[in-house]
This record gives structure tokens, sequence and C-alpha cells, in this order.
């Protein structure tokens, strides 16, 4: 038998039995556009937070004190050594490596801020003027804060949006004195930068000289030290770098933390990847019930057809043959099945996309071409059964209609 | 040319073992006409099971243009139908979705012959067959003796020595059933071997030898008679 010819006869089975073929294709498309939704709604999810973490900027380094991998030395306690604050001095040393461009240092709390009668519980975080560089945010209104030392608090502060809104109505903030915890500063600016990235809402803030926030707080540490280095292609080195220079400082202890925004966007892809092969898996699960629902329709049309099995024996066919007749028709349930799967999930991905024009979504092309092939290989895998038993069957019983 | 020698067909029915074909011994010649008759469970078509190759024999050879068939296996034998072995059952066996042409062609495709070959050769079955037309048909648009027509242009497209029949006119009218014995009788003039199963004895006698099973043995074989005699015994089946 050609193999032209044992396509054909499979295909004519296939397509002489409409119904039969149209549930099949509903129930493998089903699986494959499952598949493809899933998927490309896990890497949507993956694109928006590396979108995030891209508009950062993609210099930045992140200091935070503490270590949170452990070395090989005794516990802090035992050896004597305590963990030590960063400080903006350590921030002051850092912006003289030749690595670094700017800095900003954090130090971040929740506070009350009050004007006039109205008062609201907001996020207040201390920096410098450099802080705006490299977060990229814009300026609503007036001036960010001022450019002068680390260690200088002017009574100063900039607003979000938001709290503009709350606080001062439609009257203008700038020059008005904001109450602060326990303290007043006059506000200067009103951000221009709506939205939320990395967890700061940009509507929802009170910024102030990092010194004036340390009083605020009554801390003598910082939160994080965030740094643009000079050069995109060196991070390794600029690193390094921070780290050393900490260290140095510290007595030789390396009691800080320094991470690379890669690092981060790696940690996150990481998951997403986990979440969106898990949720392959979840939706794959239904290509596998597909191919059950292959290998039933396959049986019954070999226990209908138990006559025409007879017949192709009579006729010489052999039990490969018989095997490959009826194999080759679930492979084509399957790949039409697989086809309008296909369809379906971009139908659907598509629908999505016009439905939330802020994602993207696109099922991930390993998705798809293993969502295909998965249809494929259960409907050939299933297949293998009733294309046995067909194979299997006594001719003279089968051409008498009985499968025994 | 058919030789059987000794042999047996054993069925296990319960704890029975019921011998279909009991120490069978059978030569038939090549272009030979013959009717193979017997009531129900004499084990006639057991027999034209076995000439066909369709089932094994319990013990006892059979050689088929000398060939030993009893120790060959599936596939062998499926290669041995393809090319020797015309069939043509009661129930037509037509695949209902396949036109009368794709029926015809269906053995051809099994033996994997190329399309043009299959087209001339469907076209000259069709036409010895007395059904130049209606080729495009499915079987469910065909009368039966049209169908039988169909199965008999597929039976002998792959030129086989062997036309095996099994109650070849017992769904049809008489008016066919006729029609379909004069096409096979007109196969056998043109030399070939045509075997025939049937109880109707009107069809029976027209062989030129006239085989008789009675529990699975042979109880009579004999040339055709001109006179009624034997229509006596085949009326009580």
């Amino acid at each position: 038998m050609r193999v032209l010819d044992c396509n054909r006869l499979a295909l004519g089975a296939v397509l002489r039995a409409p119904l039969r073929t149209s549930m099949m294709l509903l129930a493998t498309s089903i699986g494959v556009g499952s598949v493809l939704l899933l998927t490309s709604l896990g890497e949507s999810a993956r694109d928006y937070v590396s979108g995030e973490f891209q508009s950062l900027g993609t210099r930045l380094l992140i200091v935070f004190p503490g270590k949170t991998e452990t070395s090989g030395n005794m516990p802090g306690s035992l050896a004597g050594s305590v963990e030590r604050d960063l400080t903006l001095d350590d921030a002051r040393a850092v912006q003289r490596s030749p690595n670094v461009e700017i800095l900003a240092p954090i130090v971040v709390g929740s506070m009350p801020v009050s004007y006039g009668g109205l008062e609201r519980d907001t996020t207040v975080l201390g920096t410098t003027y450099d802080f705006m560089a490299i977060r990229g945010w814009e300026m609503g209104s007036g001036e960010f804060l001022p450019d002068v030392d680390f260690d200088r608090a002017p009574p100063v502060c900039v607003i979000g949006r938001t709290v503009k809104k709350e606080l001062f109505k439609e009257q203008s903030a700038i020059g008005n004195w904001l109450r602060v915890g326990g303290r007043r500063c006059r506000v200067v600016g009103v951000l221009g930068t709506t939205g939320t990235s990395l967890m700061i809402d940009a509507n929802e803030i009170v910024l102030v000289p990092v010194a004036y926030a340390q009083v605020l707080f009554d801390v003598s540490g910082l939160f994080r030290i965030i740094i643009q280095a000079k050069d995109r292609g060196d991070m390794a080195a600029a690193k390094r770098d921070v780290t050393e220079i900490i260290k140095r400082r510290h007595y030789g202890e390396e009691d800080v933390t320094v991470i690379t925004q890669d690092a981060v966007l790696a940690t996150f892809d990481g998951i997403f990847d986990a979440l969106t092969r898990a949720l392959a898996g979840i939706a794959s699960i239904s290509l596998i019930v597909a191919g059950v629902l292959i290998m039933n329709v396959m049986l019954v049309a070999v226990s209908q057809r138990t006559r025409e099995v007879g017949l192709l024996k009579a006729l010489g066919a052999t039990r490969r043959q018989i095997i490959a007749l009826f194999l080759t028709e679930a492979v084509f349930l399957a790949l039409f099945g697989g086809l309008a799967g296909l369809g379906v999930g971009y139908l659907a991905t598509f629908a999505l996309d016009a439905a939330f024009p802020d994602f993207s979504f696109t099922p991930p092309l390993w998705a798809v071409a293993a969502a295909f092939l998965v249809a494929i290989a259960s409907g050939m895998f299933f297949g293998i059964l009733p294309a046995r038993k067909a194979a299997n069957l006594d001719p003279i019983a089968a051409l008498a209609g009985r499968q025994s | 040319m058919i030789k059987l020698e000794q042999l047996c067909r054993n069925f296990q029915v319960g704890d029975q073992v019921v011998r279909a074909l009991d120490k069978l011994n059978l030569e038939i010649a090549s272009g030979e006409y013959v009717s193979i008759m017997g009531p129900s469970g004499s084990g006639k078509s057991t027999l034209l099971n076995a000439l066909g190759l369709l089932d094994s024999p319990t013990s006892g050879d059979y050689w088929l243009d000398d060939i030993r068939t009893a120790t060959m296996g599936d596939d062998e034998l499926a290669v041995i139908r393809q090319h020797k072995i015309g069939f043509v059952f009661q129930a037509f066996h037509l695949v209902p979705r396949m036109s009368a042409f794709e029926n015809v062609e269906l053995p051809m495709v099994l033996a994997g012959l190329s399309p043009t070959e299959r087209q001339r050769r469907v076209k000259t079955a069709l036409e010895r067959v007395g059904l130049g037309t209606r080729v495009d048909h499915r079987p469910d648009q065909l009368s039966g003796g049209e169908r039988q027509r169909v199965a008999i242009a597929r039976a002998i497209v792959m030129e086989p020595t062997i036309l095996l029949a099994d109650e070849p006119t017992g769904n049809l009218d008489s008016k066919s059933g006729r029609e379909i014995v004069d096409i096979m009788e007109d196969l056998n003039r043109q030399g070939l071997t045509l075997i025939v199963v049937t109880h109707d004895p009107a069809i029976g006698r027209r062989a030129g030898r006239q085989i008789r099973m009675e529990d699975g043995r042979i109880a009579k074989d004999g040339k055709r008679e001109q006179n009624g005699e034997q229509a006596g015994p085949e009326s009580i089946a």
C-alpha cells in the first residue's frame, strides 16, 4: 500500500463521518486552545513584570543592609561582630567610585500627613536629588528635592498626585506647609508620574530629603541605596566595587547585599517561567483527555467497521496495513483537532488582547509547537490500541460482523 | 489447482469439539466450475473459508498452485489471497462510504499498484461485469444486482485464479440472481476456477461438478446430470 493511498483512505474515513470528526475536533481543539491561552497568560504576566523592571533602567544596583546568603562565618554574636547600618557616609563613599554615575540613598516609612483639617496616612520616602533621574520620574509642577549634600535636611517635600488632590483639593499645593509626622515642610513640587512600579505608588507618596526622613523616623541607617552604574557592560565590576567599598568601611565585614537589576529580573523570570510551564502542564492534561477520547472514538469506529476490517483482510490486507490505516485515521483526527485548536487559541488571545490593551497576550512559540505536537502524539499513542484491535480481528468473524 | 489432504478443522463449542471438516480430501483442477451444497452445519462454509485461506486448518494440508499453505503465517496468507483468490459474498461487503470505482480499486490499493494501472483495471473489470456506467455511485445508490456486480468486479480486478462465491444470490431477487450467475459462469468460461457455495439447488445444479457436504465430509462428488435426480436431497436443506 502506498503512503499516499493510506492517507487518502484514512482521510476518506475521517471526512465521511462528519459528526464523529467534529466531536473530536471540538475535544482536541479545546485542549490545544487552552494550552495556548494559559501559556499566553503566563507569558503576559512575565512580560508585564519584566517591563516594570526595564523601566527602571538596566544599569541599576540595589544595596541593602544584611547578608541574604549565609557565608561560612560563625554567627555574628559568637564572633563578636555586629551587623552595621548602611549609612549616609557609606553612600557618600560609594558615590566616589569611578564605576558609579549617580546614586540615591533611601529611607522609607509610613506616616500621617496633614494639611488644614485633612489628614491621611501615606508613604514617606526620604531620598536625594538624583532619585528622580534614576527612576526616570517626571514633575507635574514645581521642582524636585534640592540638589544639596546628603546630610542637609531642608524642610521641603514633593508630593504625589493623589496626596495633592486629597489634601489640597483644587488649590495649589506649592509653597504651602505640609505637616509630616510631628514636623512641617514646604511643598516644592507635585509629581507628574503616576502609577505603581516596584510597589511604590507614585500617586501616594511624599518625598522628603533623606536626612530629614532620618529625623522623622528617628533612624540612623538607610533602607536602601539605589545606584546607577556608569557602564551597562560592566555591572559585575560595579557590583564588586560597591561591595568592596562598603566592606572596607565596615571593618572588613561584608554585611550588605548588592543586587543587580538583572539578578532581580532573572529571579522573576524564573518564577514566571515556572508559572507558564505549570499552566502549560495543566492545560496539556486536556490534551491527554482528548487523546483518550480519540481512543474511544477509534474503538467505536473499529466495532462499527468490523465487517470492513474483515473485508480488508479477505482482500489481502496485512496486519501492518490495517494498523497503518486506523492509526493514520487517528492521527488525522488529532491533526485536524490540533489545527482547529491553534485557531481557537489564537482567536482567544486576540480577543484578550483587544479586551485588555494594557497587556499583550501572545502564546509563546514553544507552547504552540508543543501543544500541536502533543496533540498529534496523543492521537498516535491512543490510536495504537484500536488499530491493533482491528488488526487482530479474525477475518471470518469480522465478515460476519462479530468482534471475536 | 487446489489439493486438500486429510484436512481437519475443529471448533471448540463449550466442552465439545465440533469437527467442521473431517479428514477432507479434495482436488479441484484449474478452470473447474464446482458447487458445494449441503445442509446448514455440514461444513460447506468452513470449507470455503479454508479454501479462501481465511481460516487455518487444525490439521492436514492444503496445496494451492503447488504452494503449501498450511504452515504459513497470517500475513503470508494475506498476500496469497490478494493475488490468487477473489471473494464474492452474500452480503456484498462493499464499503458504504466509497464509490463503486473506489470499492473495485481497493484490493489494488492494498497491493500498491500505481494509480494509472488501477484506473485501467477498474474500467476493464467493471465492463466485464456489465457495469460501465454508474462508477461514481455509492453502494446505497445501487440496486442489489448492481452491488453484487461491483463486488464481482472487485473480486476479479487482481486477476486471481480462483473465484469463491458464498451464497452469491442469497440477497438477490431471482432475475438479478440469474444475471449474477451468468456473469460468474462467463468468467469461468474465460478460465477462472469458480467455486460456489449455495443452498439453491437450481444454482448448484448448473455447476460442472457438484459436491455435497454432510457432517464435515464429502457425501457426494459428481458431474452434472441432465435430469433432476439430484434435486431431491438438496431441497431438504
